[in-house]
């Protein structure tokens, strides 16, 4: 007869999980008995009959007792487990010390990361509407660009569009970033940054306004709202709250005062000045771009949604506006998103942030990083424990006999490995306050993210070492656990406790593998971090002073300056090449639909000379923009530009006019003066573009760039200072060396090397002292063979040969693991986006291998050798 | 005293129980009584009146062989002990004589 199909399995799963034993078979077979009947009807009839009868009988006489004896024992055996674990821990210290030291110092890179990761997600949390409050982000393509770019910022257009004419929001709020003023009251003068905001800051955001009205203090043009400590500076103890300050020719009214925003906030401010402001400036100037659909740079808008509005609502909305806004030009498009408060830190990687981000990306790799070492001294744990199982065997044994349970011998296994996990919690405690300045200067490099001590940290730490414990700890328990007491009390050699063998050897060889990958990825990182240092750039950085103007007059300051003997030659310029900074500009020759992007710097005519740059025809402006030239008349031109333009020497362009493409006005005519030799103009890291130095006038130039000369580069300093401070009283004087500010962009290099040889430092000592333990296991299990073998005349190298082979076969396989994926991490990931690049060779890869080689070896050596000299009859006498 | 005597569904079921023998397990049992007085019957109310009086000590039970109908699952069998012999006569009893007492007027037309 065919076999008829049963109930969903599941079905019967809930009533045998409550249902008593006793009662359990025959009331099961009822109802399928039952079952069987309904089926004639339809089997989705019988499915339901089914789960309601199983409901049904859910009843206090059927329901079985919870477990609580079984728990009670584990409660009672806890202290028993406790002496046998820390007897066991002190019997074997080598191991022990191994496996807790080891532990901790995984440990304390993993509770850093528990601290910046806890940290960086209380961002944005202390607003009260925080799930309500979306921030409308852009996404820009033009035409003649393959990337589009992703934005933080958006335009007020769309602020004022969703605000005119949309709904589904409580609130629009448009801010606008780079509120930079010196204000001054009276005497004082204080320099603060902050933004400008429309009135619905306060109804949105939850900062503490401390005194003045929220919904009136950013309503008329010209109100400032200072926070606390830039009100002190100004006013000591006078009451801000209506006195006026001055910023140059404007004047605010001081409308608010503020608490200091939270250092977990992603927008930071000293000042908020009304919008109004700026919208009294742009509303009647019929040239102004501030109001268009296109100036997405310098704005934000965020969005108190009305309960129960979802975001895709607005979006939808958003594409409408798109689509109408972008079918009006061709030469880009524009798009725009809701993104949620809460997803701002940590979040996507945007560009124009308004404030402080992280992206996820960071953290993810932060987090990987710290994975792998984690495991790999849980990886020590487990295979020392799996090693040395044959000790804990008899105790197992004797458990079982007097009536422990295959679980409770688990579990006490488990809280072993807990308990040594909470112990290394202690010592990782230590080295975790030890490195974790180092890790908040170096690796976070982020004055919001202070990683401060909170009293929950202490909670997650243990859950932390819990998880540890768990980790490392099961495998050998369920190794231990599975013993028969029969077998290991009758004939303890024969138990079959080295099926772990391969085991073991995969997670040494996994070990290794991490620790060359980590070595080889701190020389690669050092190596293209010294090639990008040390990298021809084109023109002379060294003892180049820059210093900013601040909007200063540079004439006063120049004159004065070259009255130092120390100051050689000086120029001025716009931005500093090759640290990161770009900046954009078209660019025409004949052909007006044919327009040239360029990267360019504005200078004055001695810029060349004093950067030594080569020119390969024509040479420098024949002069400075005068003071009331609104246009410059001048450019010069790098030889991929010249090509670009279809020149065939060098020497055909010089005299010719280009035109600077302007949107509104009429495009600008400039005449080329000379041709020079290609530089490094971005970083190392980007295509190379054409460029041009364009003639500066006094409002594009904000760097005077010194040659420097001089033994007492102290003193020389202080002099320049003391010119700096007689001309300017707000701005420190603020000046670095060009070679500095050029290192300091590929800093992040230096970061990562730094990283990579922390981890690998740590790696190698986790993976060495597992090493250690092995080799000191392995040959005191074969001391007997090694004894035997040293009777019947092999020498002692012999020995050491053959108690070494398998450990040095294993560091082999690590190296031809690790070294391939290193070579196509770091080719294809890492260096990848580099455009120009150390060649990975023999060289970057070979020497870190060779240091684990040697120091694998030290370590298995100083053992065998160890064994190899023992005097065999002290071995054996016993026997 | 209360718990001496036997409730109007536990009678039912004793005596549905006497009268099946030895077939009398859950399943049959609720077949029977519907049968019988045609009242729809639930296996759920079943269940816990057999499970009563077997805590009451007025019926026994024992698991049966495995058949290939449930499953594979054992029947639980009733057999009614004495005690539960004992009620059900006591019950019967206690009619007859309440029987006894009705004059034969009062059912006449029936």
């Amino acid at each position: 007869m065919e076999e008829l199909k049963g109930p969903p399995r599941w079905m019967d799963r809930i009533i045998e999980f409550y249902c008593r034993k006793d009662l359990l078979e025959d009331l099961q077979g009822d109802l399928h008995e039952y079952y069987f009947r309904n089926l004639e009807k339809s089997r989705r009839r019988a499915n339901l009959i089914f789960l309601l009868d199983v409901f049904k009988f859910c009843r206090l006489y059927t329901i079985q007792k919870p477990k609580i004896l079984g728990q009670m024992t584990f409660l009672n055996l806890m202290g028993n487990y406790f002496k046998t674990s820390v007897r066991s821990i002190a019997r074997n210290k080598l191991f022990s010390s191994i496996n807790i030291v080891g532990l901790a110092v995984s440990m304390s890179v993993g509770l850093l990361m528990i601290t910046y990761i806890g940290e960086t997600l209380t961002f944005d949390e202390f607003h009260e509407k925080k799930n309500r409050i979306y921030r409308v982000t852009s996404n820009y393509q033009s035409i003649s660009s393959d990337d589009p770019f992703d934005l933080a910022s958006t335009s007020v257009f769309i602020g004022e569009k969703l605000r005119e004419q949309y709904t589904g929001f409580e609130k629009v709020l448009i801010m606008r970033r780079n509120f930079n003023a010196d204000i001054a009251k009276g005497e004082n003068i204080i320099n603060v940054r902050g933004h400008y905001s429309t009135t619905e800051f306060f109804d949105v955001f939850s900062f503490d306004l401390k005194s003045g009205d929220p919904a009136t203090a950013l309503k008329e043009p010209n109100s400032i709202i200072l926070t606390e400590k830039a009100a002190k500076k100004l006013f000591t103890d006078e009451d801000p709250v209506g006195q006026i300050v001055t910023a140059g020719e404007k004047s605010y009214t001081v409308t608010g005062l503020m608490s200091e925003v939270p250092e977990n906030s992603h927008i930071q401010f000293e000042a908020l000045a009304s919008f109004s402001t700026l919208e009294k400036e742009h509303r009647d100037n019929e040239n102004s771009t501030f109001f268009t659909w296109r100036s997405i740079w310098m704005n934000y808008v965020y969005l108190l949604l009305e309960e129960g509005v979802r975001p895709e609502q607005i979006n939808q909305n958003l594409a409408e506006i798109a689509a109408e806004e972008n079918a009006k030009t061709d030469r880009y498009t524009i798009n725009h998103k809701l993104e949620s408060l809460l997803d701002i830190v940590p979040g996507r990687d945007l560009s124009n942030q308004i404030g402080p981000s992280i992206n996820w990306e960071n953290i993810y790799q932060l987090l990987g990083l710290t994975l792998i070492i984690i495991l790999s001294a849980c990886f020590n744990y487990t295979n020392l424990s799996i090693a040395r199982a044959l000790r804990r065997a008899k105790e197992v044994g004797i458990r079982k006999v007097v009536g422990a349970s295959q679980t409770q011998v688990l579990m006490q296994f488990v809280f072993e490995a807990i308990l040594i996990a909470i112990f290394s919690l202690v010592i990782a405690g230590g080295f975790y306050l030890l490195i974790k300045p180092e890790f908040v200067s170096s690796v976070v490099d982020d004055e919001n993210i202070g990683m401060q001590f909170r009293w929950i940290h202490l909670f997650y730490f243990l859950l932390f070492a819990i998880a540890i414990g768990f980790v490392s700890g099961i495998l050998p328990s369920l190794v231990l656990s599975k013993l028969k007491a029969i077998s290991i009390l009758t004939d303890a050699t024969k138990l079959k406790l080295f099926k772990g063998v391969n085991l073991r050897k995969v997670l040494i060889v996994f070990q290794f593998a991490i620790s060359m990958a980590l070595i080889i990825g701190a020389t690669i990182t050092y190596r293209q971090y010294n090639f990008s240092i040390n990298y021809d750039l084109g023109f002379t950085s060294e003892n180049i002073l820059n210093m900013e103007l601040f909007g200063n007059d540079s004439e006063v300051l120049i004159t004065e300056l070259s009255k130092l003997p120390e100051v050689k030659e000086m120029s001025r310029s716009g931005m500093i090449p090759s640290t990161g900074e770009i900046w954009g500009e078209d660019l025409k020759y004949k052909d007006p639909m044919d327009s040239v992007s360029i990267y360019f710097n504005r200078v004055d005519k001695n810029y060349p000379g004093v950067h030594e740059l080569t020119f390969l025809a024509g040479g420098t402006f024949p002069y400075d923009m005068k003071e009331d030239d609104e246009n410059p008349k001048f450019i010069i031109i790098d030889r991929a530009l010249c090509e670009r333009f279809g020149f065939e020497k060098p020497e055909d362009a010089l005299g010719e006019i280009v035109y600077l493409q302007r949107r509104v006005e009429d495009d600008v005519p400039v005449q080329v003066t000379g041709v020079i030799e290609n530089y490094q103009y971005q970083n190392l890291a980007e295509d190379p573009e054409p460029t041009a130095l364009i003639q500066g006038g006094k409002d594009d130039l904000y760097t005077i760039n010194m040659v420097i000369s001089s033994n007492d580069i102290i003193g020389l300093m202080d002099k320049i200072e003391e010119i700096w401070t007689d001309v300017e009283k707000v701005h420190p004087f603020t000046a670095s060396f060009m070679d500095d500010q050029i290192q300091s962009s590929y800093a992040h290099y230096k970061v990562m090397f730094r990283i990579f040889t922390f981890l690998a430092i740590l790696a190698i000592a986790i993976s060495t002292m597992g090493l250690l333990g092995m080799a000191v296991f392995t040959t005191e299990t074969r001391i007997k063979e090694v004894s035997i073998r040293k009777v019947l005349g092999a020498s002692e190298q012999n020995l050491i040969m053959i108690l070494s082979r398998s450990f040095m076969i294993m560091l082999f396989i690590s190296a031809i693991i690790a070294i391939p994926f290193t070579y196509f991490f770091f080719t294809e990931y890492i260096l990848g986006e580099f455009k120009k690049r150390i060649d990975i060779g023999l060289m970057e890869l070979l020497p870190g291998v060779l240091l684990i080689f040697l120091i694998g070896f030290l370590t298995i050596s100083w053992q065998t050798i160890k064994a190899a000299k023992t005097n065999p009859a002290d071995m054996l006498r016993d026997e | 005293m209360k718990g001496t005597n036997l409730g109007e569904f536990e009678e039912i079921v004793l005596l549905t129980i006497a009268s099946l023998m030895s077939e009398a397990y859950s399943v049959n049992i609720v077949d029977e009584i519907e049968d019988v007085t045609g009242r729809k019957t639930k296996l759920g109310v079943v269940h816990a009146v057999l499970k009563r009086m077997e805590d009451k000590g007025l019926i026994t039970s024992e698991l049966g062989e495995p058949t290939k109908e449930r499953g594979g699952r054992r029947k639980r069998f009733f057999t009614i002990s004495h005690t539960g012999k004992v009620a059900l006569m006591k019950a019967k009893e206690q009619r007859d004589k309440l029987w006894g007492k009705i004059p034969e007027l009062v059912f006449q037309g029936i």
